[in-house]
């Protein structure tokens, strides 16, 4: 059941090699990492592997990381690449992108996004536009990551996600893992990359776990930036997930399997740059689009892709693109309100049957 | 050049206001120093006169006839001794003492709460008095005739420099500009105190430090005009210039990020164990900034090599500093972040040269960052965009013009040393306006950036979706010719 995953280098060495997994593989047991695991691994082989990549951010260092991603770093690396921070993102941020026109590599953390916006001055204007308002001249090489998106039970101002308002921004990559490869990958993408790259991980899948192929284990693997991934191939409808909601959505793929609808998912892994091409190819390949995320509906990514699908695609769509998004209010605290704000798989499952003419 | 002072504790705490020549400023004018005058009991500026005991005679021996014996003031810059707080004064409970984290500190049955504002306010130095002679026991870092000269022609190129570029925005010639005027002293000077190997992160009120860097007329001319030559390939208004190879990071229009960024760059610095150090130059407004706040905590509390500078000019476009903040000035933050500061008179040239120069060596030797507030007046306007007589008065605009000029303050110095002359002077003058009628000239000959240049930097490659947007655009280009504008290439 794994599917054959081909992957690239981003930086220059190509290494086309097909991981024949599920057909090579002699061991009983199929590698799992969660994905915890493999941003940790991550972060450790780009700092070894370059003494420019240092890691800032509150508590990543004695405490191991607010959610324990930069565990063991401290002791590894010292207390000169990994800092420990004054509770200031608007410092924390700016001292980053000061170091980084020095020419250092920064991994900025945040504890969530949503603090991030104390910082967002500094992401957008002091890196983001750096590059273009300098003529090239200051090039910002960070990364910022950190948790975004709903948790469980924690409230509106931890719980937004900050997709499409990172997204509209030129000059900044933005990047959403959802398995384990996706984590390993694309953070190593990002930390070699140099522009400024928003890197949204997910709390709730920390802890859960992926299969890894060899290739991903490797301290060279690089995932493309601006490439999404196709889950699970399908003929009937498109469904286009990033982060968390990518699992909803395979979910969802399995239930209607059920009820003889074939989906196609898709896993978008990058916001900027949105791979049109595969958003814009699947959708002329099934004709019917579902899009999900996690944010709030106006403005969010599911306008952007729906909007791209019309102005490239229109005469192949046999339906009107449904868009999946929270409710459109602060998230609230109590649990089965909070359920009632996000998309649960039972609303990608009823969108798709739209499409598909199957209910109303 | 050597730089010893004496320790002297005990003056500071016995030294009483003395009527000195910033008292007949304060007769002569209506408070200009509104930043540190605003408690206007005291006249805290405080010049070194004969009758201040601790007196010691250094021995120069380039000593010049012309100079007056350098003699030691009671300032102290040794590291090991900066002034220590008193802790609060024991009343019986001798041995009790603080013991949650944060240190030693002494209980006190008695309830004082720390004043809002010090009873004696920061002292600030200064070398030159207001006529540009030595003061008496003035202790600073002996100059060369050469950078001494080199120090005021670089002054008067800025004052020019500003002066025909304001013209040609009022000409229409560029769309905007902001000068320096009155602050040529902390441009030319603390620049000259660097090194190039230093970093400087700007606000945009110190061309003078690019100037002095070696940044010629034509290239601010291209800057400001947008053309081709342009570093910044027109991206930004004017006077946003910035240069890698001057070390002079591009001036950005938000305020106050660049301290932040500052502190990130020495910190890098420093673990590159470079012999150099971070500088960064703000406002008084800018202080008000969280970045401000942010980036002195960061600084104290990793080390950096980061001399902070602040040109306190009394105003944030209309804002007076009396709205802007209620502290003592600038300098007294220094000591609420665990960061050394010092105030400076900011248009006296031999004490901002001292005291950068001081600073930058505790800053790389001892890693340690250092906040300098040079007190200063703007007396320019903010920018193109505003008329400052609109919300201050027009004479004391004038009075800062005319009698506080920085610029013809160490004019006389370098004149009574001999190294400078009326001839000189105009031959300078006329030389640097020449030269800079023929950079606007050709600045503005020269073609605008390529359209190219629209699409090119947001990324470190050209993405394919701008790389279409191109295209698309040359085509629609080819369509409409004559919509296109002919002095823009393509």
């Amino acid at each position: 059941m794994l599917a054959i995953i081909r992957q690239t280098v981003s930086n220059g060495a190509s290494r086309n090699r097909p991981a024949f997994y599920a057909s090579r593989s002699y061991s009983a047991a199929v590698k799992e990492m969660t994905v915890r695991e493999a941003l940790n691994s991550a972060l450790d082989e780009e700092m070894s592997a370059d003494p420019k990549v240092f890691l800032i951010g509150e508590e990543v260092g004695e405490y191991q990381g607010a959610y324990k991603i930069s565990k063991g770093l401290l002791e590894k690396y010292g207390l000169e690449r990994v800092r420990d921070t004054p509770i200031t993102e608007a410092g924390f941020a700016g001292i980053g992108v000061g170091a980084a026109y020095y020419g250092l590599r920064p991994v900025v953390e945040f504890m969530t996004f949503n603090f991030s916006m104390q910082a967002i001055d500094h992401i957008i204007n002091s890196a983001a536009k750096s590059n273009y308002m300098s003529a090239g001249q200051l090039s910002v090489p960070i990364v910022f990551r950190g948790p975004n998106g709903a948790a469980a039970g924690v409230g509106a101002q931890h719980s937004q996600c900050y997709a499409s308002w990172y997204g509209s921004c030129p000059g900044l990559k933005v990047l959403v893992p959802y398995s384990s490869e996706d984590a390993r990958g694309l953070l190593k993408a990002a930390i070699r990359d140099p522009d400024p790259v928003v890197f949204l991980e997910n709390e709730l899948l920390y802890g859960e776990s992926f299969p890894v192929s060899e290739e991903a284990l490797d301290s060279e693997f690089c995932l493309p930036i601006g490439k999404a991934k196709i889950e699970r191939e399908g003929k009937d409808v498109t469904i286009i997930a990033f982060s968390k909601m990518v699992g909803y959505a395979l979910k969802a793929a399995d239930m209607l399997a059920k009820e003889a609808i074939s989906v196609e998912v898709i896993n978008l892994r990058s916001i900027r740059p949105l791979d049109r091409a595969t958003i814009n190819a699947s959708v002329r390949k099934t004709n019917r689009l579902v899009t999900v995320e996690e944010g709030f509906p106006q403005n969010g990514v599911g306008a952007e892709i729906c909007a791209s699908v019309v102005e490239e695609s229109f005469g192949f769509l046999d339906a009107p693109v449904e868009r999946i998004a929270a409710a459109d209010v602060p998230m609230p605290y109590a649990a089965n309100l909070e359920r009632m704000a996000v998309p649960q798989v039972e609303d990608m499952v009823r969108a798709a049957k739209r499409t598909c003419y199957r209910s109303v | 050049m050597t730089f010893c002072l004496k320790n002297s504790r005990n003056i500071i705490s016995k030294l009483k206001p003395k009527v000195g020549l910033l008292s007949l400023m304060k007769q002569s004018s209506d408070c200009c120093y509104s930043s540190c005058l605003n408690h206007s009991n005291h006249c805290n500026f405080l010049p070194v006169t004969a009758t201040s005991p601790f007196v010691k005679q250094l021995k120069n021996p380039d000593s010049n006839s012309h100079k007056k014996g350098r003699f030691f003031v009671f300032e102290r810059f040794e590291s090991t001794t900066a002034e220590k707080q008193i802790a609060s004064v024991p009343n019986g409970e001798d041995n009790q003492v603080l013991n949650f984290p944060g240190g030693k500190v002494i209980f006190s049955p008695e309830m004082r709460f720390l004043s809002e504002s010090p009873s004696l306010h920061a002292h600030c130095y200064r070398v030159l008095d207001d006529n540009g002679q030595l003061i008496r026991h003035s202790n600073f870092i002996q100059v060369s005739e050469d950078i001494a000269v080199k120090m005021y022609s670089n002054m008067v190129t800025l004052q020019t420099l500003d002066t025909i570029f304001y013209e040609a925005q009022r000409q229409g010639r560029i769309s905007f500009y902001v000068t320096t005027i009155g602050e040529e002293a902390i441009n030319i000077a603390s620049a000259a105190a660097l090194t190039l190997d230093d970093f400087v992160f700007p606000q945009y009120r110190e061309p003078g430090v690019l100037l002095w860097r070696g940044f010629t007329l034509q290239e601010f001319a291209n800057q400001c005009f947008g053309n081709k030559a342009d570093y910044g390939k027109g991206r930004q208004m004017p006077i946003h210039y910035g240069s890698n190879k001057h070390k002079y990071f591009t001036v950005s229009s938000t305020i106050a990020t660049q301290i932040p960024h500052a502190v990130g760059a020495a910190y890098s610095l420093k673990m590159d164990k470079k012999d150099a150090c971070a500088v960064t130059y703000f406002g008084d407004g800018g202080t008000s900034e969280g970045d401000f706040h942010a980036a002195l905590n960061f600084a104290a509390v990793t080390e950096a090599p980061v001399i902070f500078i602040c040109r306190n000019n009394g105003w944030a476009i209309s804002t007076p500093t009396s709205d802007q903040f209620r502290s003592d000035g600038i300098a007294v933050r220094g000591q609420a972040y665990g960061v050394r500061s010092i105030r400076v008179d900011g248009n006296d040239v031999l004490a901002i040269y001292s005291a950068v120069h001081a600073a930058r060596k505790m800053a790389v030797n001892e890693h340690r960052p250092i906040l300098i507030e040079a007190v200063t007046y703007r007396v320019g306007h903010h920018s193109t965009s505003d008329d400052s007589t609109k919300y201050r008065p027009a004479d004391e605009i004038e009075w800062w013009r005319m009698a506080r000029d920085p610029v013809t303050r160490f004019r006389k110095w370098i004149e009574s040393n001999g190294w400078w002359s009326s001839e000189a002077e105009s031959q300078l003058r006329s030389s640097i306006r020449n030269q800079l009628l023929q950079a606007i000239q050709l600045a503005e000959k020269v073609e605008k950036p390529p359209v190219k240049d629209l699409f090119t930097d947001v990324y470190d490659d050209l993405p394919p979706n701008l790389r279409e947007q191109e295209k698309l655009l040359r085509e629609t280009i080819n369509r409409h010719p004559k919509d296109y504008p002919a002095d823009v290439p393509l």
